[in-house]
């Protein structure tokens, strides 16, 4: 027995409260991030993931009081994304008791920031979060292109071309994220979580669609994916993370139970 | 009242290990600072990390408390977590920097080559997640925690310890390397326990209690 595979409920925050939507719009309130928190804490998450998708600046300071409560009171690794632009708001994060900083837009802008970002706090705490979108058509090998500003702006970039890049330049971990899928609760992507855990050396973290057990099943041993994380089927309580461990690990997949 | 120090020196997670201590410790004063004085006389110090060595030991020096810790490690009981386990020993391949030197050993680099499980699958690097913690020795810092429990790791590097007989825990990745080690007043670990969930805090509450003296020669 060795590493188990992680299974990270992730949150996406805006004014304080947890919502969700279908592919990146209609959001939904979920509830109180802390409480929500604590319940996947005591459910045996391996990790929790926070995504601050506030649109406006006047409320990024929230995210930091969200991370310093839920630190205080839950014991397990956090990452916390979204705004991220500077060096000097992943130390603001990791101060407030992120233990990884995901950064997306900003890597795609300013690539240089991953590195300067991982020299200074350590390629353990730098998590490169990767929107991508299929863009080949019918009958071409399939091509998912990097998508930014909160999936609405085409870089033109490879997204396993970039991931690579990403690991280079000092990410310690991918978040891959498949706009076609997220919200649809119809599985991963799973090609391109295979493409991209294939191609790096860095964990992958899968992300986007998952709608039922399955699907974490599958992105673990068909996607090849070092973590899996999901938000819409914790939220609402259809499956608690124990349910998802215990069924992971009934298809032969180590988990921490 | 104990008090112990958690020794700041700019090297990341320092709120998240004081923030465990708190909770596992109430009675306990817990100081998150750089000032030697307040390191000198602390019960118990607890020194943390997470980056990269080289930023570790420049910033070590740059804050005058190479000394402190080498006498910490020498009279109390003494945590240190993963960057601030590798530090104590006496090399490492992360910037090939020197550490305080306190332990034999060097720190080393998983080699990309022998990074693949018995099935010939991939391991990636860094060292992400929960793995199972197998105790070498029976120590007090172990007390109610099950022999195999899993703690969170997050790391490239790990220590090659220069005696055998220091290592307490061993985790496979994919080869057996030195978790935790120990020797007389000092308990070192790679994993997070103030990450660690259950078997984290209560690691945490041992050292809370440990008086510095190991009982594993049983």
């Amino acid at each position: 027995m060795g590493l188990a595979k992680r299974i990270i409920p992730c949150l996406d925050v805006t004014d304080g409260r947890v919502v969700k939507g279908v592919n990146f719009v209609a959001l939904r309130d979920a509830g109180d991030p802390v409480e929500i928190a604590r319940r996947y804490d005591e459910q045996g998450a391996d990790e929790l993931t926070f995504l601050d998708i506030t649109a406006s600046s006047d409320n990024r300071g929230l995210i930091l009081h969200i991370i310093e409560e839920v630190a205080a009171q839950v014991f397990i690794p956090l990452t916390v994304g979204g705004g991220v632009r500077a060096v000097d708001d992943v130390r603001r994060l990791l101060n407030a008791g992120a233990d990884k900083v995901g950064i997306n837009t900003a890597a795609v802008i300013n690539p240089q920031l991953v590195a300067d970002a991982s020299s200074r706090f350590g390629s353990q705490c730098i998590v490169v979060a990767i929107d991508a979108k299929q863009v080949s058509v019918a009958g071409e090998p399939l091509r998912w292109n990097v998508f930014t500003h909160g999936g609405r702006k085409d870089t033109g970039l490879d997204a396993v071309a970039w991931a690579k890049k990403m690991e280079q330049m000092g990410a310690g971990e991918i978040l891959l994220t498949s706009m076609d899928r997220d919200g649809t609760k119809i599985g991963f992507n799973l090609d391109l979580t295979r493409a991209v855990a294939d191609a790096v050396g860095i964990p992958v973290i899968a992300s986007g669609g998952v709608g039922n057990l399955d699907h974490l099943v599958d992105g673990v041993l068909k996607g090849h994916a070092d973590a899996v994380l999901a938000a819409s089927i914790f939220h609402y309580g259809e499956y608690s993370v124990e349910q998802a461990k215990r069924y992971m690990a009934q298809h032969g997949i180590e988990v921490r139970l | 009242m104990s008090s112990i120090a958690v020794v700041d020196y700019g090297m990341g997670n320092l709120r998240s290990v004081a923030k465990a201590l708190e909770h596992v410790a109430p009675d306990a004063r817990i100081v998150v600072t750089s000032d030697a004085g307040e390191i000198a006389q602390a019960d118990r110090v607890v020194f943390p990390g997470v980056g990269a060595m080289p930023d570790c030991m420049r910033e070590l020096e740059a804050r005058g408390l190479r000394q402190v810790l080498v006498e910490a490690a020498q009279t109390k009981p003494f945590l240190g977590i993963c960057l601030g386990m590798q530090a104590l020993f006496e090399f490492s391949e992360e910037g090939n920097v020197a550490g305080l030197g306190v332990l034999p050993g060097k720190v080393r680099l998983f080699p990309r080559e022998e990074m693949h499980d018995t099935q010939g699958q991939r391991l990636k690097v860094p060292h992400i997640g929960w793995n199972e913690v197998h105790q070498a020795v029976s120590h007090p810092m172990w007390n109610g925690i099950t022999n195999g429990a899993r703690f969170y790791f997050v790391h490239s590097y790990y220590v090659e310890a220069g005696n055998p007989e220091l290592v307490a825990a061993f985790t496979h990745y994919p080869f057996a390397f030195a978790c935790a080690v120990a020797r007389n007043n000092i308990f070192a670990v790679q994993f997070h326990p103030e990450k660690s969930q259950a078997a984290g805090l209560k690691l945490l509450a041992n050292f809370a209690e440990w008086n510095g003296t190991a009982t594993n020669l049983v």
